[in-house]
């Protein structure tokens, strides 16, 4: 990680003309890091709660979910830029995520999965 | 395999005489539009084999199960490496639209190191299981697990492939068109990736079936 | 007249550049003769292949269907035995649907998409190239189980755990899946080509809902395809790791839930009965207005509709296991979701009965097989509303009640809609008119066939004979009206009817062929733009690429409308061959088109390649993947359009880019 933050700083002096080409939300390569920081911090604390089931009893599911879910349309938003982008692209890939999902869980209800 | 194969034809960045972003209807790059056209596709690839896996998870002898196998500590190791490749490529885009070939390269050499590394752990893990009893065949359990993450770890791989070839390609000044489009659109496919690795080790890993 | 042709040679003498050429080989640059073929990435050539090889497994399929006909004419048949006549109706199914109706529509989306939306190709034209020979590669793979063994012997939707080893251990089925994941790569591609080629590559003008409602229906069907066939993607891997590497997915034994087969089939094969007619449907959508001189009725209610089905297709794939113990709560939620999907499919049906309603009709072949596709499928839909009740298709499961249903939507919908359309568009492809006296004869024989095969199946199902059973025995055939034996023999007769009707098909297309005359511009008063350039079209399509301000575009450039607010009065102001006429003198001066490639023939190559290792020799697989890696390469190094070093004699120029020239 370390390393990757030394980096960034050798690249600061590049970070001011990068504001005139970047008009994803002025999302530079420090905002990047920050936000892969963050990820990595909520990974850690997933791995924690991980440990944690019965402490957190009924808590423990939705947490860990609402995390992955953080993670995941962070990674979705931000990376992939989808926040910035075209909203075609959008279009695109939800229609593919919600049919996937949907369908997915429509099938695994048939299967009682969801019941206790 | 085949599977493969259709991640580097659709991935191909070079059928630019149709392809010039001012000629499209709506001015989206048709390059672009195919890979996330694509991507939205795997969605319900990973769909089925997540949902193959749920379906079975529990399903093992009684002392065969993901709590007798799971390495949180190791596995959690090599999501955060694979994270981390994630944040590398974002910097080799950024440095491809500022035409900066030098950190291009260096970027996505970068992620394609942490790319292998997290096959190296997969491998490595896989080898662990096997020599603890968890055989592909071994139980229900143990089939979809391989399967999802088998899967996972080809197009992990595929994309490595593809980044060394990018870098290769981006050396030798071969790349027809636009150069910081191909860079994003591999990226686009690596995010993939790793955004089906996030679902992967909370469902997969964290949560005790 | 306009004229294509290679750049002339220079005056100097032409320099060939090593460093531009890639390869040991030359880049194949023909545009005629077998390589023009061969290596083509033209969408029209590639279309016209699409079709040729799809017409040549309808032929395959229904000889096939034609020795099961045989098989049940008379009690204790004895033309196949059990294993041949599992064999037999497996590849019946899987022919029709992955190697005829589905490459048929692909061949139909591949001319004339482009074409409708005013563009010189599509998005990918080496992709397109890809898919075609993935398709031609996959079909040949399932073909050869018949001499490598035997076919496939599950049925089309191959329910676990019927399809592991001990019930099926010759390679029909491992051939079966890996040839289907081959032309799945096919499908796959084409959806994303034509997705994106829909989406981007539209004439100036021509807003989404300005579209021919052709492409329409291919718009939404790519989308289908898009998301389903992954979905067979996972189920086909699961059957080839359960057959091959010894894994368990569906061993009941091993504690697994044989219905994940089902589901995952389903969830692919509900959206595929889709895939299969919302082309036909589009193509009648074409078809109708042209012969009733009148615009398509509720035209954004079509589109509409169209697009409902295909996305209520994704919630209800579950009515194909109401027998399969569901539980209640699932199977009332499916039943009641499929009865929704009859009101999109209803909204279609009345649109076409308006649009005929008060319109100049011109009864051609084209328009009596559109005609025919109402009716028929009608009938089809009907007695699928049936199938929504749970309770009642608790009967007819697997009776010959759901035969008989699935043919009259497929045979009754999706064929005759493509042979609509073979008859409307046989002169923009080819450049001569079928006959239509024979025409006429193609269209009664198949319909009296259809029907006399298909329709006594809903009394045999009813009286509860099972699908897939080879034979049947006087004993228990029933007596009087509902005897089973006296039904089995029409519904035979019938299918050679049926056969008879097909051939008359290829024999119009033969004589017609020889003919010498050349059908007309604009032979019907068409009204889209693919009419809008000559038949065949010339190689890039459009000499100027058209401005759109209407839908029907071609139709208003022709006609104008004089009447005052509601009242339509059009009067014609032009006519095609003026139209044409003034293209060609305004032609574009510079035309890119890409040049052909080896690399997607042998991509595609390499995939049976590593089936055919899966199957008998794991070395085989590494051999294949090295193929593909290789041709990846090529492909991603090449260039769009041919070195000039790469033309024989080598020109100065860059060979691809053609020259329009008008004199003359």
């Amino acid at each position: 990680m370390s390393t990757d933050t030394a980096h960034a700083t050798d690249h600061d002096d590049v970070h001011d003309d990068e504001d005139h080409w970047n008009d994803e939300g002025h999302w530079t390569d420090l905002n990047y890091i920050k936000l892969a920081l963050a990820l990595a911090v909520i990974t850690a604390i997933e791995v924690a709660i991980s440990y944690m089931v019965d402490d957190l009893g009924p808590f423990f599911l939705p947490l860990l979910l609402g995390l992955m879910l953080i993670k995941f349309f962070s990674v979705v938003l931000f990376f992939m830029h989808l926040k910035f982008d075209n909203r075609l692209f959008s279009l695109m890939f939800y229609l593919g995520l919600g049919l996937a999902v949907a369908v997915y869980t429509a099938a695994l209800f048939t299967f009682k999965f969801f019941s206790p | 395999m085949a599977d493969t194969a259709v991640h580097d034809a659709v991935d191909e960045h070079d059928d630019h005489g149709h392809g010039d972003v001012h000629h499209t209807s709506t001015g989206l790059s048709n390059n672009k539009l195919a890979m996330w056209l694509f991507l939205g596709s795997e969605c319900l690839l990973f769909g089925g084999l997540i949902s193959t896996y749920m379906l079975y998870r529990g399903r093992h002898s009684a002392n065969g199960g993901p709590d007798q196998f799971w390495d949180i500590p190791f596995t959690s190791a090599s999501s955060f490496v694979l994270l981390m490749s994630s944040l590398t490529m974002v910097l080799a885009v950024t440095a491809a639209k500022r035409k900066d070939d030098r950190n291009t390269n260096l970027w996505l050499t970068v992620t394609a190191i942490l790319g292998s590394l997290f096959v190296a752990g997969q491998v490595y893990e896989f080898t662990t299981f096997y020599r603890e009893g968890l055989g592909y065949t071994t139980s229900l359990f143990s089939s979809s697990f391989y399967t999802l993450t088998g899967f996972h770890g080809v197009h992990v791989s595929v994309g490595v492939i593809m980044l060394l070839a990018t870098v290769g390609m981006i050396l030798k000044n071969r790349i027809p068109g636009d150069k910081a489009e191909v860079v994003e659109l591999v990226g686009l496919y690596w995010h993939f990736v790793d955004i089906v690795w996030i679902l992967i080790f909370t469902l997969v890993y964290l949560i005790p079936a | 007249m306009a004229l294509i042709e290679r750049p002339a040679p220079a005056e100097a003498p032409a320099v060939a550049t090593p460093s531009s050429s890639f390869g040991v080989f030359r880049r194949p640059v023909e545009s005629t003769g077998w390589k023009s073929w061969l290596f083509t990435i033209d969408h029209k050539k590639l279309g016209i292949m699409y079709g040729a090889a799809a017409l040549f497994f309808f032929l395959v399929g229904g000889f096939e269907a034609l020795l099961i006909r045989l098989q049940l004419a008379g009690p204790n048949g004895t033309i196949l035995s059990a294993d041949k006549y599992n064999q037999m109706f497996t590849m019946h199914a899987t022919t029709m649907v992955f190697l005829f109706v589905m490459p048929m529509a692909a061949a139909f989306a591949n001319y004339f998409v482009p074409l409708q939306i005013g563009a010189r190709d599509v998005a990918f034209p080496r992709i397109n190239a890809f898919g075609f020979w993935c398709f031609i590669g996959g079909a040949i793979f399932i073909n050869t189980s018949w001499l490598l063994g035997g076919a496939a012997d599950g049925g089309w939707f191959m329910y676990a755990p019927n399809s592991s080893v001990p019930f099926s251990p010759t390679h029909g089925i491992d051939f079966w899946g890996l040839g289907l994941q081959i032309t799945g790569i096919a499908s796959l591609t084409g959806a994303i080509n034509l997705i994106v080629t829909v989406i981007n590559m539209r004439a100036p003008g021509m807003s989404l809902m300005k579209m021919p409602i052709f492409t329409w229906m291919i718009l939404v069907v790519q989308f289908l395809l898009l998301f389903a066939i992954p979905v067979i993607t996972v189920a086909l891997f699961l059957l080839m790791f359960q057959r091959n590497f010894d894994a368990t997915f569906f061993t009941v034994e091993a504690g697994a839930d044989p219905l994940l087969w089902q589901h995952l089939f389903w969830i692919f094969g509900h959206p595929e009965v889709y895939i299969l007619i919302l082309p036909s449907f589009g193509i009648v959508s074409e078809v109708l207005p042209v012969f009733s001189k009148k615009p398509l009725f509720g035209y954004p209610l079509v589109v509409f509709s169209g697009a409902a089905i295909g996305f209520v297709g994704w919630g209800v794939w579950a009515h194909h296991m109401f027998a399969s113990g569901l539980g209640p709560i699932s199977v009332a939620v499916f039943s009641v979701a499929t009865m929704a999907i009859a009101i999109p499919t209803g909204v279609k049906i009345v649109n076409w009965t308006m649009t005929l309603w008060g319109g100049k009709l011109s009864f051609t072949t084209a328009m009596m097989f559109s005609i025919g596709l109402i009716i028929e499928f009608t009938i089809g839909g009907l007695s699928g509303v049936t199938h929504a009740v749970a309770p009642s298709d608790t009967q007819q499961t697997d009776t010959y009640y759901i035969v008989a249903h699935f043919h009259y939507v497929l045979f009754g919908g999706a064929i005759l809609g493509i042979f609509s359309g073979l008859y409307y568009w046989w002169p923009k492809m080819f450049g001569k008119l079928l006959s239509e006296r024979l025409g006429k004869w193609n269209f009664w024989t198949m319909i009296v066939g259809m029907n006399l095969a298909f329709g006594p199946m809903h009394i045999i199902g009813l009286q509860g004979q099972p699908r897939r059973m080879y034979v049947w025995t006087d004993a228990r055939a029933g007596e009087g009206f509902f005897n089973l034996g006296f039904w089995n023999l029409i519904s035979s007769i019938g299918a050679f009817i049926l056969g008879i009707g097909v051939l008359l098909f290829f024999i119009n297309v033969f004589v017609s062929s020889r003919k010498k005359e050349r059908a007309p511009l604009d032979p019907w008063d068409a009204r889209s733009l693919e009419w809008m350039t000559t038949s065949p079209p010339k190689e890039h399509n459009f000499d100027v690429i058209p401005t759109v301000g209407h839908l029907d575009e071609f139709f208003h450039r022709k006609y104008e409308d004089r009447g005052e607010g509601d009242h339509h009065d059009f009067h014609q102001v032009a006519t095609a061959e003026e139209i044409m006429a003034e293209q060609e003198a305004n032609a574009d001066q510079h035309i890119h088109l890409p040049s052909p490639s080896y690399w997607p023939l042998l991509l595609a190559f390499s995939l049976p390649v590593m089936g055919y290792g899966l199957i008998f020799n794991l070395l085989l697989v590494p051999v294949g993947a090295a193929i593909a890696l290789a041709s990846m390469f090529g492909w991603s190094l090449e260039p769009h359009t041919a070195s000039p070093a790469d033309y024989d004699p080598p020109t100065p120029q860059g060979g691809a880019e053609l020259e329009v020239s008008t004199n003359g």
